[in-house]
């Protein structure tokens, strides 16, 4: 201890303090701060481009996804008029075959009908006209055969028995 | 890697020739007083090594009182201010004779003689006489000076080359840099913190350097050890200790004089103790730098001396290669204990900067 | 230098020198364990050690 306080010498420590707190004022006014301050600087750049290069892909990303969400709005739109149409023809084409059948079975029933008319007309007619004839027939039958009673007799008979044949 | 190798050995070879010098015209004496002498002449040129001296000797032959160097101007304060040049003392041999004042140089300390240069002794051999305030501009001085004035160059233009540079430091920057931003993310920050670490950025990062560079500046041939003068290193830790308690905040006294968080009794045991490692702090970082770098000196100046005394095939090559790797060790250190101040010193600015956390 | 300062001085030594060795094999122990914690392992290694320096410069110069 007594040989480090023989050393110490007052003038070093004078001139020490003396350059040591120059150094560290000069140098912080034209090395230390400049340097800081650029270095920071250069730090916060290098953030910032980070920073808006992330924003810059978030942005693209977000892009992407618009676009990828505009294109299947316009597919599902296509595809939904497709279907649409596919539909509306469907149902054009089921209406319209409904609408013919429909007319076609009233054309059909229509025609039935006048068959069916005109059948029973035709028929009614036949029917008056065998009847007129047969009454006809009857007429001259019996005038011409009623003059003999034994034939009399027999077409008695005979009508008896296509009575009972009849029935 | 290699270069630095190289540079070296270089450096190596050049502390060598320089004790050659020392011993080179001496053989005949050594023939005549055996070993003994030899050493103690070893022995006298570290001591003299690690001291200050008032004048900037690159060589010397001590024999034949031959030095080969530049004298420094000596300032006295003795009844007013004596300005002259050290070649007056003729490296303590004569007496300087001032304004009618006469000085002498004794062991590297100027002291007040008579006109015949007496100096009287006391009974542990220490010199009584009168001594002037030095002032002197001595080679510690001038190895501080250039050191400052070469920092000041170089951070300059490093600060001037991201201006020119567009951010991107250029040319010694490039080495620089990465140093300067290894004070502030490894020391500073993590120490001192995020929110107040700006302000002692510029004390943190001068000290590093100062420190880094009069080391390295030690490891030369010039062998100057200033940062092995236990005056600088009181300058250097009085900054801190100054800087440390003047910046401090509530919560760092309080941890000194009112323990939070133990009892009564301990804060009255605590506090003389707290209070003494405010002062223990600092004087341990004075005392750390200075008994490294002078360890550091002496050992390889020993081992380079050793060389002449063993005087062998075996030994002398032994020690030369110790001395090299003793020098790699020291050129660690060099770096390690400017680290080891710095961190230090980031450490105790965070602790007079703690926030409460209780 | 006296006998007793050489023999004190040497005891600083060895006391410093033991203490700083199991800092060290502390640390290298704890750097194997969390090899990446190393960078806080080291420096409070390093702040340890330089305690214990200084205590040993201090008594050293004591002596």
């Amino acid at each position: 201890m007594d040989k480090l306080l023989d050393q110490f010498s007052f003038g070093l420590f004078f001139w020490q303090i003396l350059i040591f707190v120059g150094l560290i004022f000069l140098l912080k006014k034209f090395a230390w701060g400049p340097i800081l301050k650029s270095v920071n600087d250069r730090e916060a750049g290098i953030k910032d481009a980070l920073k808006s290069a992330e924003e810059a892909r978030k942005e693209m990303q977000n892009l992407q996804a618009d676009n990828e969400r505009i294109l299947n709005e316009a597919r599902a739109e296509r595809d939904g008029m497709l279907k649409e149409a596919r539909q509306l023809k469907e149902t054009m084409i089921s209406d319209a075959k409904v609408e013919a059948q429909t007319e076609a079975d009233k054309i059909v029933a229509q025609a039935q009908a006048t068959i069916e008319s005109e059948k029973k007309a035709a028929i009614a007619e036949l029917k008056s006209q065998v009847a007129g004839l047969s009454v006809e027939i009857a007429e001259k039958v019996v005038r011409r055969e009623l003059a003999d009673k034994d034939k009399q007799l027999e077409l008695v008979a005979s009508m008896l028995g296509d009575v009972t044949l009849i029935n | 890697m290699q270069k630095i190798s190289v540079v070296r050995i270089f450096m190596t070879l050049a502390l060598v020739l320089t004790s050659l010098n020392l011993v080179a015209k001496d053989t005949e004496n050594v023939e005549k007083e055996g070993k003994g002498g030899l050493k103690t002449e070893i022995k006298e040129f570290i001591a003299h090594h690690l001291l200050d001296s008032h004048d900037f000797t690159l060589f010397s032959d001590e024999k034949e009182h031959k030095y080969y160097g530049f004298p420094l101007p000596v300032i006295l304060w003795d009844g007013g201010l004596k300005v002259f040049s050290s070649s007056k003392f003729h490296h303590g041999q004569t007496v300087a004779e001032v304004g009618g004042n006469y000085y002498k140089l004794y062991h590297s300390k100027i002291y007040k003689t008579d006109a015949a240069g007496t100096i009287d002794y006391d009974a542990h051999h220490h010199p009584t006489n009168a001594k002037p305030l030095d002032f002197s501009i001595t080679k510690n001085v001038v190895s501080m000076l250039l050191i400052s004035i070469l920092m000041f160059f170089m951070f300059r233009s490093l600060a001037k080359s991201y201006k020119k540079n567009n951010g991107i430091p250029s040319g010694i920057g490039r080495f620089l840099e990465p140093l300067v931003l290894f004070v502030r993310d490894e020391i500073a920050i993590p120490n001192i913190g995020e929110k107040k670490y700006r302000k002692y950025m510029s004390f943190l990062l001068t000290i590093f350097f100062f420190i880094w560079f009069l080391n390295l500046l030690g490891m030369t041939p010039l062998a100057v050890n200033v940062t092995g003068n236990i005056a600088v290193t009181f300058g250097l830790a009085l900054l801190t200790f100054l800087i440390t308690n003047l910046t401090a905040n509530k919560n760092y006294w309080g941890h000194i004089f009112w323990m939070p968080g133990v009892p009564t009794f301990m804060k009255v045991v605590l506090a003389p103790i707290e209070l003494l490692g405010v002062f223990i702090k600092p004087f341990s970082l004075m005392i750390r730098l200075y008994a490294n770098m002078t360890a550091g000196h002496v050992v390889i100046m020993s081992i380079v001396g050793m060389m002449f005394l063993f005087k062998s095939w075996i030994g002398s090559p032994l020690s030369f290669g110790l001395a090299f790797a003793l020098s790699i060790l020291e050129l660690l250190v060099a770096a390690l204990q400017a680290y080891i101040f710095t961190m230090l010193a980031a450490l105790y600015f965070g602790m007079a900067n703690e926030e409460a956390h209780h | 230098m006296t006998i007793p300062d050489i023999v004190g001085a040497g005891l600083i030594v060895i006391g410093a020198g033991l203490g700083i060795g199991k800092i060290g094999g502390s640390a290298m122990d704890a750097i194997a364990r969390q090899p990446e914690a190393s960078g806080k392992i080291q420096t409070a290694m390093l702040i340890a050690a330089a305690l214990i320096e200084g205590i040993g410069f201090a008594a050293l110069f004591a002596a």
